[in-house]
């Protein structure tokens, strides 16, 4: 088997899994892993910056909170059917990013990581400022009524899971796609060497602006959904929080992997909630996890795979 | 024709003069070896010439075009390529990687990048080491992988910055072949400390010292050049 043909066996094979789990899960799972799928789109956005670029933002929450609110507030106060909203969220993604973009990308390392923070903390606050239409930290509920998409309930929970597992196949195929074609290789050349990738003839700043508003539109598409699906919208979502969660998921599942952002995403995510059924102070036992992951496995768990076992995981 | 000329090229850095007001001019096709002491100003000099470095005053016309305000990836794209000095290989990408990047820029066809991949490295003597690493690689193979990344380019100027440091002396043999396969169709312009290589391969030879031009004629006349002798050979000769 060549190693085209092993890597569309194992991630096809892998969201056939996810498919039948639907029909295995109890309830309580069921909805968990509706939600991971969600977030981990969210984390394959930020993977292919953060990951295949070597771009690290703090600030992607803006991305999501686009998302969620472009989403949201043209069903909110336009009266919008769930795909047009949709498509508005991610239409506000695309924008703000390749606004942020052409600001942010001319800065680079520590700057370009206190820039995009200082962005999404003002995405933030004007979420709050705007209070009037986004009703702030309080946020909105999106009734069952409006999250009906062409005549599916998204919010019943097999309708909601089915929505979920199709926006994260097509995120992770898109990712896929993306990291084999000649612009994704290019990336992960000026992740591994910028100044040379230029010395070959490719313009730096285009190819950095491109990962970026890609990375934008997948994190404002899992945003949307996530408003959508969940019927909810609210501030908290465009916090610095939000920015942080999905570079803790990369890392622990593998930076620069596609299965990595799934398999940090559904780690993190029952690490949070098996350890707060043991004691309220759960946040540290996740810190302690983190440490040790980053001790001893700091390429994360997908990325420790690739280099010892399937060296031609992608 | 000249296809690259500088006309009072200089830069300083805090002071200090590195390059003085340089005109320099080379043919189309002709294989140009510049030479000079330690600190001669001589990367400087390409490196303004491929845009790494901004100029402090001059100017640098590459095809009739003035290049000197163009960034350095548009440069490459009119047909210079650069090899770096201090080897910068992608080192966790395999050597075939390495090559189809250059390769790709030109080339959008997957099988011609591929055929233009396995030609550079064949070029080079690398085919065999394709699928290793290139941080993987020892010194002197991944000097040979910078060339063939320069090679797979197909430019009309290939600046090739100290090129043999690291190389065993077999490698040196088959890298003077290759240079002199390349050259007429290839113009080239190549930084070299070993005298063996400028004297067999070059045409013509320019000196720098203390970052003016000090000399430059045939390999033969710059061997003969007393002032040449005293600031750069210093009497042991190659």
């Amino acid at each position: 088997m060549n190693d085209t043909s092993k890597i569309i066996t194992l991630h096809g094979g892998f969201l056939l899994v996810l498919f039948a789990l639907q029909f295995l899960l109890p309830a309580y799972h069921h909805g968990n892993l509706a939600r991971i799928m969600v977030l981990a789109s969210y984390a394959i956005g930020y993977n292919i910056m953060f990951g295949y670029t070597g771009l690290l933002s703090l600030g992607h929450a803006l991305f999501f909170a686009a998302g969620m609110y472009g989403m949201g507030l043209s069903i909110q106060h336009l009266g919008f059917a769930p795909a047009p909203a949709l498509l508005a969220g991610i239409i506000a993604g695309i924008v703000i990013s390749a606004a942020l973009g052409l600001m942010a990308l001319r800065t680079g390392g520590v700057s370009f990581m206190i820039v995009t923070l200082m962005f999404a903390q003002a995405g933030y606050l004007s979420i709050l400022y705007f209070g009037k239409w986004t009703r702030g930290d309080e946020g909105f509920v999106i009734g069952q009524a409006q999250r009906i998409l062409w005549g599916i309930d998204l919010s019943q929970p097999g309708n909601r899971y089915f929505a979920a597992l199709i926006l994260f196949s097509a995120c992770l195929m898109a990712a896929l796609w993306l990291v084999r074609h000649p612009f994704g290789k290019t990336l992960i050349a000026i992740r591994e060497n910028e100044d040379r990738v230029a010395m070959l003839g490719y313009n730096i700043f285009a190819h950095k602006l491109g990962a970026m508003v890609i990375s934008a539109t997948i994190s404002a598409t899992a945003g949307a959904f996530y408003g959508l699906l969940f019927g909810y919208a609210g501030a908290s979502f465009a916090t610095v929080q939000y920015s942080i969660f999905p570079l803790l998921w990369v890392l622990l599942g593998g930076a620069g992997t596609i299965l990595g952002p799934f398999i940090g995403t559904l780690f993190m995510f029952y690490l949070i909630d098996l350890s707060s059924g043991i004691t309220s102070a759960y946040m540290l036992i996740a810190g302690v996890a983190l440490v040790l992951l980053t001790l001893f496995a700091p390429q994360g768990l997908v990325g420790v795979l690739r280099a010892k076992l399937w060296r031609w995981l992608p | 024709m000249m296809l690259l000329s500088t006309r009072g090229l200089s830069k300083h850095f805090a002071g200090l003069q590195a390059v003085k007001d340089v005109d320099f001019d080379l043919p189309q096709g002709q294989v140009r070896a510049l030479i000079g002491p330690n600190g001669a100003g001589k990367s400087t000099f390409v490196n303004m010439i491929c845009g790494r470095i901004q100029p402090s005053s001059g100017t640098v016309i590459f095809d009739g075009r003035d290049v000197t305000m163009m960034p350095a990836h548009k440069r490459i794209t009119l047909g210079m390529a650069y090899t770096f000095q201090i080897t910068s290989v992608f080192a966790r990408l395999p050597a075939g990687e390495n090559v189809a990047l250059a390769a790709r820029r030109r080339l959008h066809d997957k099988s011609q990048v591929e055929k233009a991949t396995h030609k550079a490295l064949g070029q080079v003597g690398l085919l065999d080491r394709m699928d290793q690493e290139a941080g993987d690689l020892s010194y002197g193979h991944q000097r040979l992988l910078e060339i063939a990344m320069g090679l797979v380019q197909r430019p009309r100027l290939l600046i090739l910055d100290e090129p043999t440091q690291g190389l065993s002396d077999n490698e040196i043999t088959d890298f003077k072949t290759l240079i002199r396969a390349l050259a007429g169709e290839t113009t080239i312009l190549l930084i070299e400390h070993n005298m063996s290589v400028v004297m067999q391969v070059a045409d013509q030879v320019t000196v720098l010292n203390f970052g003016a031009v000090l000399a430059e004629g045939s390999p033969d006349e710059i061997h003969a050049n007393r002032a040449v002798q005293a600031a750069y050979l210093g009497g042991d000769d190659a």
